[in-house]
């Protein structure tokens, strides 16, 4: 025989290997890592620079003092010291990201080529007009899919968010109400509405009113009828709500808003359940803002930014804000206030120094048109198909209090009712982590106690929902089983159940170097 | 002096003219952790089931109403340094704020400790 002379013999071993702790503090292959702080060091510089020439300071004594002790590092120690940040995070490109409300789908990389794309990236937000006519004709096609997908004659490009589109739809309205002299002061949130909602219209200085849920979770609209009046100047709906469910009554419901000389203002967040099938302006939507990071697939977080451009109705089109991008038949203009005119003299003004997130727009265009129309209809009906699926697939393990008001639309709704005692919604979100999935949305909506949200997104395969599927049922049952394990999870992500509690009640918000932190205890 | 509850689980003790302002016990147990709690200035004016105070825990920030009108005297400045005075004694040491009552006759409309917790054992 041939006797192998490297010395390489693959072990098993013994399977029960002792935990225990590592020279590095790494776990084989997980990496911990230090903050840059503590690795860089001030003497260190990854670059050479010739020293500075000596000038003669015109600062009058207000030169710096001291070193402003920024870590130095070399390229390979910062680009290790990122990547292996980027192994401790959770990301959509790793896999099912399922958090209700977020819309966490698939960012085509087709999306990313078209962004980077020299005609596109390299462009300066201040060159003149006659040099950038191919990214105002994105912003002019992308405007006008928008108005098309939403049945409504009118779209601001300009806000960077869903919350600024919040605040400038809400701008354009108190517009409208100011200019025919009727100031209202009241906005009615239902209970079924975003977070934001109410916090931006407190930003606007309107009093803020709730609106009930009815039990099968949709808006109760008796209670919003009674209490609309001459002061309530706005109700601001999301739709599909936050329970998951269609507001069927959403017609009746703007009708009786308008009846009463109000407006209505639409979350647009939950847009994909019904692109390409449901157009809010047949529906009496005033004004709606667009999440682009969440219907239209372009990156959340720090894959960012957000942009939130939003619809107008007839009756808030003239109080848009500028920039408007119009096409001419020597091109395309771009209407500032300088050259606003008569046409936009009602604008209220401008939310942005420039046009919005230019580099969002040409990902979410991007991922229109290789959608096209029929394309879109398909993304709502899957993402409201992968929804339904994961309800009806958990319902028997987990309380679903809104199954029974029939299909949800792109995200499933459970509660926390049959945990076994003294075992709450945060431990299944902290057994997720085990199984190797992001927790879904929890505690939201307030509606439902221990509420857990699941948006799984047209993007997942039906593989892929099954093992989340079974994921959640193993880590439901034993919180039904009173699995006491559960109560420390999670054991296997690289930092066990973090004190919440304390964080937020002491928390440390500036580093400091440890010699430092030490002598100050 | 007698102590009358909410249906949104504020409790108020009336001694004389002044009242005093908290959450239940019931509803710190439901908020969880207490993280930050904001009270009231002295002076200021509250109508029966305005804002008056905001308590956030690591789960959710709450308004908590008043369940009476009146004018601020003075604001539990202990929450400030401690919030988890409202977790560790929400009906005593946990207070929120005592005020002056205006119109003393909205009590009546406010329920008694057997009340309440006929009410809470429904929720």
């Amino acid at each position: 025989m041939t006797i192998n002379q490297s010395g390489w013999k693959p072990e098993m071993g013994d399977g029960n290997a002792p935990a225990g702790t590592t020279f590095t503090g790494n776990r084989g292959l997980m990496l911990e890592e230090a903050l840059i702080f503590e690795i860089g060091d001030s003497h260190t510089t990854g670059v050479d620079l010739d020293a500075a020439p000596a000038i003669a300071s015109r600062l009058s004594g207000l030169e710096r003092n001291r070193e402003i002790g920024l870590p130095g590092l070399s390229e390979p120690e910062t680009v290790r010291h990122y990547t292996r940040l980027s192994r401790q995070n959770y990301a959509i490109d790793l896999g099912l990201f399922p958090l209700g409300s977020c819309t966490m789908k698939h960012n085509p990389r087709l999306n990313e080529k078209v962004a980077r794309m020299a005609g596109f990236a390299d462009l300066h937000p201040l060159q003149t007009i006659d040099t950038v006519q191919g990214a105002l004709g994105v912003i002019h096609e992308l405007a006008h899919w928008l108005t098309t997908l939403t049945g409504m004659p009118a779209v601001a490009m300009s806000p960077k968010a869903g919350a600024h589109g919040e605040l400038c739809g809400l701008l354009a309205i108190r517009s409208a109400l100011e200019a025919r002299g009727d100031a209202r002061s009241v906005i009615l949130v239902p209970e079924s509405a975003h977070g934001t909602n109410p916090a931006t219209a407190a930003f606007c200085g309107y009093a803020v009113e709730n609106i009930p849920a009815t039990a099968e979770g949709r808006v109760d609209l008796a209670a919003l009828k009674a209490r609309l009046g001459p002061d309530v100047a706005a109700v601001m709906i999301t739709n599909p709500n936050t329970c998951g469910l269609f507001e069927r009554d959403m017609k009746a419901i703007a009708d009786a808003v308008h009846d009463a000389g109000a407006l209505v203002y639409c979350d647009g967040a939950n847009f994909n359940a019904i692109v390409g099938r449901v157009r809010p302006g047949d529906l009496g939507v005033d004004a709606m803002h667009i999440n682009l990071h969440k219907t239209f697939s372009t990156p959340h977080g720090g894959g960012g930014p957000g942009a939130g451009p939003v619809v107008f109705s007839e009756a808030l089109a003239p109080y848009a804000p500028l920039p408007i991008v119009e096409k001419a038949e020597d091109g395309y203009h771009l209407v500032e206030e300088e050259t606003a005119g008569e046409h936009h003299a009602d604008s209220f003004g401008r939310m942005v120094a420039f046009h919005g997130q230019m580099g969002m727009f040409t990902r979410a265009l991007a991922y229109i048109l290789s959608h096209g129309a029929d394309g879109l209809r398909q993304v709502s009906e899957d993402a409201v198909l992968n929804a339904n699926y994961v309800l009806r697939s958990l319902e028997d393990v987990l309380d679903a209090p809104f199954g029974p008001s029939g299909p949800c639309m792109h995200e499933a709704l459970f509660s926390d009712d049959g945990l076994a005692d003294g075992f709450t919604t945060l431990d299944v979100a902290k057994g997720l982590i085990d199984e190797g999935y992001h927790p879904m949305t929890m505690y939201f909506p307030l509606v439902v106690h221990g509420a857990m949200l699941v948006e799984p997104t047209e993007t997942e395969s039906k593989a892929a929902l099954d093992q989340f599927i079974g994921a959640l049922r193993s880590v439901a049952e034993r919180a039904k089983a009173g699995d006491e394990a559960l109560k420390s999870a999670p054991h296997f992500a690289p930092r066990r159940r973090l004190d919440e509690t304390a964080a937020a009640r002491k928390p440390v918000l500036v580093w400091k170097a440890p010699e430092v932190a030490e002598a100050a205890e | 002096m007698s102590r009358y509850f909410t249906e949104d689980h504020e409790w108020v003790d009336v001694d004389g003219e002044i009242g005093t302002v908290g959450i239940t016990d019931y509803a710190q147990s439901q908020l969880g952790d207490i993280v930050f709690v904001e009270v009231p200035a002295e002076g200021k004016q509250l109508a029966k089931g305005d804002d008056a105070a905001v308590v956030e825990s690591v789960k959710a920030a709450s308004d908590v109403y008043s369940p009476v009108s009146g004018t601020v005297v003075e604001g539990n400045a202990d929450l400030a340094d401690d919030p988890a005075l409202v977790n560790g004694s929400a009906e005593e040491d946990g207070w929120f704020f005592k005020l002056t009552l205006s119109d003393p006759s909205e009590l009546e409309g406010l329920m008694d400790e057997a009340a309440y917790a006929a009410f809470v054992a429904k929720l």
